[in-house]
């Protein structure tokens, strides 16, 4: 037990300061995924022929292969296309941060999943308060602020909730490429000091505290979102 | 009349589908393919060829047979959170809360090297008939991606179960079924009718995670490209092979659900 002190013998702050990178990551994907996901979303309804083709191609392709291998190659493919470009442009080569490469990587997995999710809210709004929308004669950016938006929020809820807890865990999958978030710090830990199980199970509550925490503050979230809307329970 | 009225239909289905942006779109990704082939290095695939194979196999058999278990330990964990008593369905729930709330390379890398490190402590179980197995990987993957399975599972099985209609079960208790019967003929086939579409999720899911055993040196398909990577000094070759492979087996496990999903009555409820 003293191992996981706070206090330089325990690894208690290497393992605290892993769980802060792997929520700075989370959130930075998740913010990322939304802003490719509500654009992808207006591209996959309102886009022409072409830009919703590739839209399919981008949600088909990385959905259909593993985090993993996508963050291999996203990570080796993009800091090598950035250093080309840069080499081209007579820069010098920068050595980009894991943390911004783990945020883009899991972004753009997030940004897929979420181009689904929003689409889905989107069409279920009704579709009448958009002709409303549009028949008083609001340019589209305003339409997306002061309706779209707001009104597909409690349908797109759920599914965004399920993709931040899925980004909290998929950070777990940067220790493969080396960055040094609470998943690789346990397992160093667990090397250094022989003691694996104690360090495996510390490093499983603190992401499942995440996990209840977030899961509490979504419910809140939500109930907020769904004011005056009938329950989830009387719709059956 | 009716042959001849399908082939129509297929031929005007097509002309709608290849609209000529498509034909386009189609030629480039034709290009960058070809491109791919002549302008990359594939001269390591013959000797590689056979350890892919491997690889594939394995990672098949490692998804087929933990989806399998996987679902049998579902069945019982929704039930228990769907109609099971306190005693019951408290420590189910607690289960999927856990599972469906932590990582599973952690879970992972606990089984593998928490457990695998406690074992070798005790004589008795160095002695037992269980040890060669115990020693390697592939069990500890097997098991961790199962109970992953289980969790997810349990949960949809758990809608699944509390969607199907009382009246059905009403109906087949005035019949005099017993409670078993109700189980086997009504309650379990109409739970999984219901829970076919998150099943085709679930398992594609469960595709994309076995490339995690790999961590723990299991030698599966993910495993061999590394092995590629690290002896060529190639990056990107294998990982886009990979990548092909695993999107043509999601695409062929999508296909068969999808050919299951067509047999089954879709008058539910």
């Amino acid at each position: 037990m003293e191992l996981l002190s706070p206090y330089p013998p325990g690894w208690g702050e290497a393992l605290l300061i892993g769980l802060l990178h792997s929520l700075e990551i989370a959130l930075g994907a998740t913010c990322l995924g939304l802003l490719i996901g509500t654009a992808g979303a207006f591209g996959k309804l309102y886009g022409g022929p072409v830009v919703r083709d590739l839209l399919a191609v981008y949600t088909t392709v990385v959905r259909a292969v593993p985090e993993l291998v996508l963050i291999l190659l996203l990570y080796y493919a993009g800091t090598d296309l950035i250093n080309q470009l840069l080499a081209a442009l007579g820069y010098q080569l920068i050595d980009i941060s894991g943390l911004a490469a783990g945020i883009a990587v899991l972004g753009f997995v997030q940004g897929a999943y979420s181009t689904e999710v929003i689409r889905g809210a989107i069409l279920a709004v009704p579709q009448g308060q958009i002709e409303a929308a549009r028949a008083y004669g609001m340019p589209p950016g305003l339409m997306l602020r002061r309706i779209t938006l707001p009104a597909m929020l409690p349908f797109a809820l759920p599914g965004l909730a399920n993709l931040w807890l899925i980004a909290t865990k998929d950070t777990a999958l940067l220790a493969v490429v080396g960055f040094k978030e609470l998943a690789l710090t346990t397992r160093q830990a667990g090397g250094v000091t022989k003691a694996y199980l104690t360090f495996f199970l510390a490093a499983g509550v603190l992401y499942l505290i995440v996990s209840l925490v977030s899961n509490f503050l979504i419910g809140r979230v939500e109930a907020r979102a769904r004011r005056g809307m009938p329950s989830i329970k009387d719709a059956r | 009349m009716a042959g001849e009225a399908t082939i129509v239909n297929a031929a005007a289905r097509t002309s709608l589908w290849l609209q000529p942006h498509r034909i386009v779109l189609i030629l480039i990704a034709l290009a960058l393919v070809l491109g791919a082939a002549f302008f990359m290095r594939w001269d390591w695939l013959p000797r590689y060829y056979e350890m892919g194979l491997l690889g594939i196999w394995r990672s098949l058999w490692i998804l087929a047979v933990t989806c399998f278990l996987g679902f049998l330990l579902a069945v019982p964990l929704g039930l228990a959170q769907a109609a099971g008593p306190f005693w019951f369905s408290a420590p189910a729930k607690a289960f999927c809360t856990v599972i469906r709330g932590t990582p599973l390379l952690i879970q992972l890398w606990l089984l593998y090297y928490g457990l695998g490190s406690l074992f070798p402590q005790y004589p008795w179980i160095r002695e037992s008939w269980m040890w060669p197995y115990l020693r390697q990987a592939w069990p500890y993957g097997v098991l961790a991606l199962t109970l992953s399975f289980a969790g997810y599972e349990g949960e949809v099985m758990r809608g699944a179960f509390a969607g199907v209609p009382k009246g059905q079960l009403e109906a087949a208790r005035a019949f005099g079924m017993s409670r078993w019967k109700i189980f086997r003929r009504i309650w379990l086939p109409q739970a999984i009718y219901r829970a076919l579409p998150t099943l085709t999720g679930e398992t594609v899911l469960q595709l994309k995670s076995t490339p995690l055993v790999a961590t723990i040196s299991v030698i599966d398909i993910f495993a061999v490209s590394s092995k590629v990577r690290q002896d060529t000094y190639l990056t990107y070759e294998p990982l886009l092979l990979l990548a092909l492979i695993y999107m043509a087996i999601t695409g062929i496990l999508v296909f068969a659900f999808s050919r299951i999903e067509a047999r089954i009555p879709n008058k539910i409820g």
